[in-house]
């Protein structure tokens, strides 16, 4: 495990400007996300031949266990990055999974361990408050759907930041908790996330905060990226050939594609064409019914799903999460809250993981495109699970078994012991039927 | 007839700085036209050839997104809020 450290010493940054994704408009690399002409998202730009110089396997392998290993990558000017021992977590073959679902060759990306929240928004909120610190800001702050508040609020304590965070007044307990422990202001908004997100804006407007998904959202969402180089290192240097991630905003989804081309493109691995599948809840599935129904555009809905932490209604990145699924022959797909849970137990119950809804709802929609045909059981497939389950244990509360409460003799445990058999058998003829 | 109109920083420099101005229109279609003749240039930022509000423009009427109500014909009223988000924020 990497010890956490703040370094101190100055390299040159490898990033140039902020560019518009639509207009191509370019802007300083400041506290900004949005273009002033077309209002097109902003996008780092860096200078690969530079990278191309500097990076190399070896290189990567002897730098930090964490996402800073790829920091030639990311968009921090000075080597005074936030190192928590974020990144590095673990690449799993699947064994009894795969086989559940046919599958030869799946792996499953464990980011539910992250460090330090256990979700992947470790990745991107070191990148954000390291840009943050870089640019002055001594207040972060953040629209969450809790990942996100946990991770900002543990960061930020971690650098002395002030950190204040807003959420959807209706979140899992475990999330309220998991952010208030670090002692940050919480502004629980009576709102769905949508609303959070839009209250947060008009503030970012007038509070000087830096909102690390909102004015901070060009160096926040490059720390995704980290998903991608990971994968490919610990494949031996390959890229896969499908991947499934969760779709909420569509930018982890967008930012696994640009790592998985960057690396290409600085020639540390082969070319390959990789299929990118996306996963959906029904209850807010924007960008899967826009790739259902051979749209281009999104229709911003209303959330109602237990998968809470990807319920966002009106996603940033939708339209390039539909771009991308095409343009690799992937699929977006949407399963509702019953799957999702199944999809929990299923990665419980064959690899010893506890996800949270999110993962139930990447396992549930990976089963669904095995079933549909829509993954070769010869594919190299990775599916990213991005978050724990001990945060949303509301979610699965009634659908699990419950402990048998014995006396402390013999007896009452064989008689406990037969009890559990027979269930058990008439759960198997259940299945078998 | 006055509507409070929240102005993100992108389009600060059309309102000599202002987060907020006040304005007239009986909808969002016409709100459009009177903050144009408030701030000259700002319409062209927000909307695209045809005149529609560009792909990653939100618009709020008391925090309700137009598209869940009338569009550009969505209604206002004396004292509602209108807000200008541009989209690509959150996740």
């Amino acid at each position: 495990m990497t010890q956490a450290t703040i370094k101190t010493s100055f390299t040159t940054a490898n990033f140039t400007s902020l560019v518009c994704k639509e207009c191509g408009a370019e802007y300083e690399p400041k506290a900004t996300h949005v273009c002033e002409f077309c209002f097109g998202p902003l996008e780092v730009s860096y200078d690969y031949e530079a990278i191309k110089r500097k990076v190399s396997r070896e290189t990567i392998a002897a730098g930090p266990n964490s996402i800073w290993r790829y920091r030639e990558f990311l968009p921090v000017a000075t080597d005074n990055y936030i190192d928590v021992g974020t990144g590095m977590t673990p690449l799993l073959k699947s064994n009894r999974l795969a086989r559940r679902l046919g599958l030869k060759n799946l792996y499953i990306k464990n980011d539910a361990v992250n460090m330090p929240t256990l979700s992947f928004k470790d990745r991107v909120v070191s990148v954000a408050l390291s840009r943050a610190r870089e640019l002055g800001f001594t207040t972060v702050s953040c629209a969450s759907t809790g990942n996100l508040a946990n991770s900002t609020a543990a960061i930020a304590a971690y650098a002395g930041l002030d950190c204040c965070v807003f959420i959807p007044s209706d979140l899992e307990a475990g999330k309220v908790l998991g952010t208030l422990i670090y002692d940050p202001t919480l502004m629980a908004v009576r709102g769905n996330y949508d609303q959070v997100n839009r209250l947060c804006c008009e503030v970012a407007n007038t509070q000087g905060w830096g909102f690390v998904n909102i004015n901070l959202r060009p160096y926040y969402s490059e720390g995704s990226k980290t998903l991608a180089y990971e994968v490919a290192e610990q494949l031996g240097w390959q890229l896969p050939d499908h991947i499934v991630a969760p779709c909420a905003s569509g930018s982890l989804y967008t930012k696994i594609h640009k790592g998985f081309q960057e690396l290409i493109k600085v020639g540390l691995v082969d070319d390959k064409h990789v299929r990118f599948s996306g996963a959906q809840a029904e209850g807010c599935s924007p960008i899967a019914a826009a790739f259902l129904e051979g749209r281009d555009f999104i229709t911003p809905v209303k959330p109602n799903t237990i998968a809470k932490s990807i319920a966002i209604g009106n996603p940033a990145d939708g339209v390039y999460a539909l771009e991308i699924a095409k343009k690799t022959q992937g699929n977006i797909e949407l399963v509702n809250d019953a799957e999702i849970i199944e999809g929990m137990k299923l990665l419980a119950e064959t690899e010893g993981i506890f996800t949270e809804t999110a993962g139930g709802t990447t396992i549930a929609v990976l089963k669904k495109l095995v079933e549909a045909g829509k993954i070769d059981p010869e594919e190299t497939t990775v599916v990213y699970i991005t978050g724990n389950g001990l945060k949303t244990q509301e979610a699965v509360q009634g659908y699990i078994g419950e402990p048998y409460t014995i006396d402390a003799n013999l007896d009452s445990f064989h008689r406990a012991l037969e009890r559990s058999q027979v269930l058990n058998r008439l759960e198997w003829k259940q299945v078998l039927v | 007839m006055a509507v409070k109109v929240l102005v993100p920083t992108a389009l600060q420099k059309f309102t000599q700085n202002q987060a907020t101005i006040e304005c007239g229109g009986a909808n969002i279609k016409e709100l459009l036209e009177s903050l144009e003749s408030n701030c000259p240039g700002i319409k062209a930022r927000l909307c695209d050839e045809q005149g529609n509000p560009r792909r990653f423009l939100n618009l709020y009427v008391n925090s309700e997104d137009i598209r869940f109500l009338d569009g550009v014909e969505t209604s206002l009223n004396d004292g509602d809020e209108v807000s200008i988000v541009p989209a690509v924020a959150g996740g």
